[in-house]
């Protein structure tokens, strides 16, 4: 195989040039909402581009000292979606009267805080397949804490917050995380058993029970804790995550196979025995039936948010003239219909190709890794972000049952903003030690690696005597 | 604010959007194959006479290894076929090739196939596996005649 090697380049400064782009995105989007409204009182405007420019272009700098052969491309992108958002969210709140912008600019400034500490404190990816079985208790922990009585609440049928003071956090967000973190160990340790004991079916091979143990555990219980807390979308999501990373480490077509079979017969279960999966089927099959429109937790959200979108058209009517507060929960699940709206079918278009090139580079980068660990992590939360976008998308649009998932780093919600801000920075992590010169390179990774040489040769130094 | 900037504005956010989708789609040319320097395969003669680096080595014709041979260690003398399945050293009873050696770990490491080469990675062992004296931190290529040691077991491929 002859390939032609280009030298690694640190592409620092192209970054530095799309967060600007970004950022102009953002703070013209932020002008729209602002200049749309009677009184222009645009101190709103200058105050939260300004911290969102900070915090950006803190990220940016420090991605220079931490990681700098990371993806140029990844951190643009997320600030355009997560500008975006705010500006959206801050248009919904000139229109009710609410003040959720703030608090998620808040969320904004902690996610990127806690992404950059990842970005210091882990330096190598490498460092959490140590974690692997503690990732798989904390994923348990983490989807079991709002079944606690007094921590858990209920809202919206699903009982998948826990509330903290002020703060209501879904745990559940964060589990996407550890779950993926205990595949990418697990499976690639066990890959070679997983792969190549048990007998032929046919054309299919099945693993043996005993290798598949701990994984059928893990997904028995995030898909057990979630029927119980009548979650649908994060169902969906770990399932999902759960089939792409067996996939991935074994390439074998069967599990997808069987993860499909799965699908259609826990879809027809659900569908025929649990209430509110039902109701989700119908409001989706029957939408524009007025009985269905009208009753209560019905279809008069999605078709609100249809309607809206037709308004838009092709240009949209411009950010900040249209009405997309009409639709309940405009500015969290059905954010997308409300840019529909306003931005048109050429506005999300950009948006989804923004989601598509994310998901992309995720997926380059566990190309590039040259760690089966690193490979499957990657790839794992970049599916986790791309299926995200597609339950959400495509429920807003009607091509799928509408399921409450949030689109990721649009959506009003702090916990999903804040896990897929560390699912960025992880990302980042692993293209970094993915690009970076292997040999002579002077990084914290070597450091860590020739610290870990180190104690090897002592220790069997010591075994020696 | 006059109705026609305000839609001028509007059509500029959209044109500003996509700015930054294909500002993004160029940035990744290189990734994307469009660009002549991220092109696989053979160097034309043109690119060679401008990055004289590329020209490859002058390798002679590798022949694709057909099995391992263990030269040290306990099993010493026995050697294994190659049929493009990873093998798998280690204690464990299930590792394709069971080391009885307290200095391996239960899943020590694993040889497997990619393309025409084959390849070495460690599997997170206690002491380390070892090509030539340096020890792996990642995936390694192994050519025939270069020595892998596990533990007290030293291996070999052979053409």
């Amino acid at each position: 195989m002859t390939e032609v090697q280009t030298a690694p380049v640190p592409r620092r400064n192209l970054e530095l040039l799309l967060v600007l782009l970004a950022l102009c995105v953002g703070g013209a989007a932020f002008y729209l909402v602002g200049s749309s409204t009677e009184d222009v009182d645009n101190t709103d405007f200058y105050v939260q581009m300004g911290i969102l420019a900070a915090l950006s272009l803190t990220v940016h700098v420090l991605l220079r000292i931490f990681a700098k052969y990371a993806d140029p491309v990844i951190l643009p992108i997320t600030i355009a979606l997560n500008s975006l958002g705010l500006a959206m969210i801050h248009r919904i709140d000139l229109a009710k009267g609410t003040s959720q912008s703030a608090r998620q600019l808040l969320w904004t400034a902690i996610a990127i805080v806690i992404a950059s500490v990842v970005l210091w404190a882990i330096k190598d990816h490498r460092l959490l397949r140590r974690f692997t079985y503690i990732a798989l208790l904390l994923s348990v922990v983490l989807l079991l804490l709002p079944l606690i009585p007094k921590l858990g609440v209920t809202i919206n049928g699903a009982r998948i917050w826990i509330r903290m003071g002020m703060f209501s956090l879904q745990p559940g967000e964060l589990a996407k995380i550890t779950l993926s973190i205990f595949f990418a160990g697990y499976l690639s340790s066990n890959r070679d058993l997983i792969l190549m004991a048990g007998r032929k079916f046919g054309p299919l091979q099945l693993p043996r029970l005993r290798d598949m143990a701990p994984m059928v555990i893990a997904w028995l219980l995030s898909i057990g804790v979630l029927v119980v807390q009548r979650d649908l979308g994060s169902a969906i999501l770990f399932f999902g995550l759960f089939i792409v990373m067996i996939y991935v480490a074994t390439a074998r077509i069967s599990w997808v196979l069987i993860g499909a079979l799965m699908v259609v017969a826990g879809g027809i279960v659900a569908g025929l025995t649990m209430g509110h999966v039902t109701r989700r089927l119908d409001v989706w099959l029957n939408a524009f039936d007025p009985a269905i429109y009208q009753a209560k937790g019905g279809s008069m959200q999605i078709v609100e948010g249809l309607f809206g979108m037709a308004d838009g058209g092709l240009f949209g009517t411009g950010l900040g003239a249209g009405s997309p507060y009409r639709v309940p929960l405009a500015n969290s699940d059905m954010i997308i219909a409300s840019f529909g709206e306003e931005i048109g079918l050429i506005g999300v278009a950009a948006i989804i190709l923004l989601y598509m090139l994310l998901v992309s580079r995720g997926l380059r980068a566990a190309l590039g890794s040259a760690d089966t660990f690193g490979k499957l992590l990657a790839a794992g939360l970049s599916f986790t972000l791309g299926l995200q976008c597609i339950v959400i998308i495509g429920g807003v649009t009607r091509l799928i049952p509408l399921t409450g998932l949030a689109t990721p780093f649009m959506a009003a919600g702090g916990s999903s903003l804040l896990a897929n801000w560390i699912i960025i920075a992880l990302l980042l992590l692993i293209s970094h030690n993915s690009r970076r010169p292997k040999t002579g390179g002077v990084g914290p990774t070597d450091e860590f690696a020739s610290a870990s040489t180190a104690l090897t040769s002592s220790t069997k130094a010591v075994t020696k005597k | 604010m006059n109705d026609l900037v305000l839609s001028l504005f509007r059509l500029g956010f959209l044109v500003l959007i996509w700015l930054l989708v294909l500002s993004v789609v160029g940035s990744m040319r290189r990734d994307l194959a469009i660009g002549s320097r991220a092109r696989t395969g053979k160097p034309s003669a043109r690119e060679l006479k401008k990055n004289p680096e590329l020209a490859e080595p002058e390798v002679p014709a590798r022949k694709a290894a057909t099995s391992l041979e263990v030269v040290e260690g306990p099993l010493a003398g026995s050697s294994i076929p190659l049929r493009g399945q990873p093998i798998m050293f280690g204690r464990a009873q299930d590792a394709t090739v069971v080391l009885d050696d307290d200095y391996a770990s239960g899943r020590h490491a694993r040889l497997f196939p990619q393309g025409s080469r084959w390849f070495i990675e460690d599997l997170g062992s206690t002491n380390g596996t070892f090509v030539g004296d340096n020890q792996l931190s990642r995936a390694q290529a192994v050519e025939p005649g270069q020595r892998i040691r596990i533990g007290k077991t030293v291996l070999e491929l052979k053409p």
